[in-house]
């Protein structure tokens, strides 16, 4: 037995020892030229990046910057908003070279982006989120975000014109002011066509619920809902539930079409694919990207899914005029008078809040016609 | 062979077989888990390279592994302690949400007193917040006759949605509107680093827990009593023990270490509590412990390693395009794996000599 033992004891040494020269190695090899001139790229995702929300629409932008030429992308996903991001951009700046940084998820921001932009100045991190304030975030950091309530308004619009019974239903993750927003321009589309329409809101406590989203879209169709939509990671089960049971859903983050072929309407669509390879062309032609990039429809920073084989050509019509009207910056959605749904005035008459409205970021309340409540 | 040396070979077969035992089922899992990523298509050597990189093949490697490390030996005892009395408790995530949230609640309604009084106010509050929630799983079963593991699995649920409630209502602050989440903690409360490292001051606390744990259940007649009660309920309370209190007191213990996780966790990491906390260190610590083989001291290692598998993740993910939850199947498969190589345990040929129905032969 002893000779056994120390046989396996040497053993695991020399595996132990020829493991560790095997790192050295790899840790020693230094970049050749001609990958000093790649662009290295990481991508950090919160959840998976096939989720049909969230997380793939940021995926399908990263896809967009692989097929570009002189960068390599590297992508992460389930990242949680912990040191764990930290370690992981850490991870790819230290071990394959990043020197351009999308970490993806909001939470990402505060304290990690901003600890790793610190530590290395000379990198750059483009954060989704839009939290860049001049003076006091490091200046290696960007932010960006769109409005992607217009694409809500357009969704509302063409809902408004598929529901018989008059009820949409919305299921949401929080009651945050972003979420809030979506809720509000999906509902004021929705009445600019018919002001008898209302929304019923279900929030289910966390942007990922799957069992909990099913159980909120069944009891919205019980109550007679027949659209459906939402602001969750991941519209997958909504989206899938609504075609199981015969209605109509618009969708959210990504295209959710190929889930539901017969009802799927329109939907809210980030365009990552441009965004970031606006970026990227950017920090390859040597300019540093905007600290701060926001905007909606007309920036390209948002974009609707093609509209499904349900949608009228009085739907259509419609929705494209006040798309048009998106797209030269000449419509405001946030436009008094404006009742919440406790019939306190939230927008007087006669005033108006433009989409960059720092007013409109602070959001607390329902509108009129919003059947539910926040607390 | 004389008595005396006949106790040291069996005490010294024991231990190696405690060790082998584990290490081959580790062994057997790696192999297992090269035969799964060949069947993708992935060059399984490549790979084990890559993960020995990303996990200890360079200084940042190790940094990135001791950081995911420390939260786990912490949450691993929360499961470890227990198991001393035979209960298996798998509430750690709980404990260490509710810690973190009565730890940050504490920081800064105290903000503005001296770092001294601060820590151990914010470590007392976050003890006590696991303290509660392990605790009462075990005064239920004490007293209710509840099952342990169903119900310090439920409690959880309830500490995130205590969570999710605390920082979306009474402690929001409102300046954190589309993150919500408590008032930020004062630089001044933050835990730093090890001096040349970017490894919190959490690893420290983690490994002197978990010694003291080990002292606590090995060299301690409170730890004698409680072993006792784990080999047998009845003969331990015929024997006059304070069954009860005992459960009681090692479940309390067990959750204020989950606890102390959750004060690390705000004190050195997120800076504030926030839903983010939910990042599944407590359900990782459940595979941890029965690694260690609900050993205190093995812990640590077992943590280490498995910080380790965390850490190369994410280049299997960036290398060899593997999904995240390729790491997952990793970490089940040894759970698997374990679990039947405890049947092994004092069975193999090699040991058989050192058992009694050997020493009969």
């Amino acid at each position: 037995m002893g000779n056994a033992l120390r046989f396996s004891r040497r053993s695991v040494l020399k595996t132990m020892t020829a493991a560790g020269g095997l790192g050295a190695l790899g840790a020693g090899l230094p970049w050749t030229p001609a990958m000093a001139k790649t662009l290295v790229i990481g991508f950090l995702y919160v959840g998976p990046r096939d989720d049909y929300g969230y997380n793939q629409a940021h995926a399908e932008g990263a896809a967009a910057v692989k097929a570009m030429p002189g960068v390599k992308v590297l992508e992460e996903e389930k990242v949680p908003e912990t040191v764990d991001v930290e370690n992981s951009m850490e991870s790819m700046i230290n071990l394959d070279g990043a020197s351009l940084l999308f970490p993806t998820s909001f939470g990402y921001f505060d304290p990690y982006v901003l600890k790793e932009a610190k530590k290395h100045p000379d990198l750059t991190f483009l954060h989704c989120g839009g939290l860049w304030t001049p003076g006091k975030h490091p200046t290696n950091v960007g932010s960006y975000f769109g409005y992607i309530d217009e694409a809500e308004y357009l969704s509302g619009i063409v809902a408004a014109y598929a529901s018989k019974s008059k009820k949409l239903g919305f299921i949401a993750a929080k009651p945050i002011p972003q979420v809030l927003r979506n809720i509000n321009s999906f509902t004021l589309g929705a009445r600019s066509v018919d002001p008898t329409i209302t929304t019923a809101v279900v929030f289910t406590g966390d942007w990922s619920m799957p069992v909990k989203e099913a159980e909120a879209a069944n009891s919205l169709i019980d109550q007679g809902a027949d659209v459906l939509t939402c602001h969750v990671d991941s519209p997958k089960v909504i989206v899938e539930t609504a075609e199981k049971r015969g209605v109509f859903a618009t969708g959210y983050h990504a295209s959710q079409a190929t889930l539901a072929p017969k009802g799927y309407l329109t939907g809210a669509e980030w365009n990552w694919a441009k965004v970031y390879t606006d970026f990227v062309k950017m920090v390859q032609g040597g300019i540093t990207p905007p600290n701060l990039v926001r905007g909606g429809l007309k920036e390209g920073i948002i974009k609707t899914s093609p509209y499904g084989a349900a949608v009228s050509d009085a739907a259509r019509r419609h929705a494209d005029a006040v798309k048009a009207k998106f797209m030269d910056g000449s419509f405001v959605i946030y436009k008094g008078p404006i009742k919440d749904n406790k019939g306190n005035s939230v927008v007087a008459e006669g005033k108006s809040h433009g989409q960059t409205d720092i007013a409109l970021e602070s959001m607390n309340w329902l509108v009129e016609g919003v059947t539910g409540s926040i607390s | 062979m004389p008595p005396f040396m006949h106790r040291a070979v069996t005490h010294l077969s024991a231990s190696v077989s405690a060790l082998a035992v584990p290490a081959a089922a580790v062994a057997v899992s790696l192999a297992l888990f090269g035969a799964f990523v060949a069947l993708v298509g992935v060059d399984p050597v490549e790979m084990y390279q890559l993960m020995y990189r990303g996990a200890f093949g360079t200084w940042f490697s190790w940094q990135n592994t001791l950081t995911r490390a420390s939260p786990l030996i912490l949450t691993a005892l929360c499961t470890a302690l227990p198991a001393q009395l035979g209960l298996v408790i798998i509430g750690g995530e709980g404990a260490l949400v509710l810690g973190a949230l009565a730890a940050a609640a504490t920081g800064v309604a105290l903000n503005g007193a001296p770092v001294a009084l601060v820590w151990p106010a914010m470590a007392l509050a976050g003890m006590a917040g696991g303290a509660l929630l392990i605790g009462g799983a075990g005064a239920l079963r004490q007293w209710r006759g509840v099952n342990e593991t169903i119900s310090s699995l439920l409690l959880t649920y309830i500490a995130i949605a205590v969570l999710n409630h605390m920082v979306e209502g009474p402690l929001k602050d409102p300046a954190s509107l589309n993150k919500p989440s408590t008032a930020p903690l004062a630089d001044t409360y933050m835990i730093g680093t090890l001096p040349g490292s970017s490894v919190h001051w959490g690893l420290v606390v983690g490994i002197v827990c978990a010694v003291a744990a080990w002292v606590l259940m090995r060299r301690t007649t409170f730890g004698f009593a409680a072993r006792m009660v784990g080999g047998n309920p009845r003969a331990a309370r015929m024997a006059g023990l304070p069954v009860g209190r005992l459960l009681v007191v090692t479940t309390a213990l067990a959750g204020a270490a989950a606890g102390l996780a959750g004060m690390v966790e705000v004190a050195a990491v997120h800076g504030r509590a926030s839903a983010s906390l939910v990042a599944g260190y407590g359900s990782t610590g459940i595979l941890v412990a029965f690694l260690a083989r609900q050993n205190p001291l093995a812990v640590i290692p077992v943590a280490v390693l498995f910080g380790g598998i965390g850490a190369s993740g994410g280049l299997l993910q960036r290398r060899l395009d593997l999904p995240d939850a390729s790491v997952l199947v990793l970490q089940g498969i040894i759970f698997v794996v374990l679990l039947a190589s405890e049947a092994m345990q004092g069975r193999l040929r090699l040991f058989a000599f050192a058992t009694p129905a050997a020493k009969e032969a």
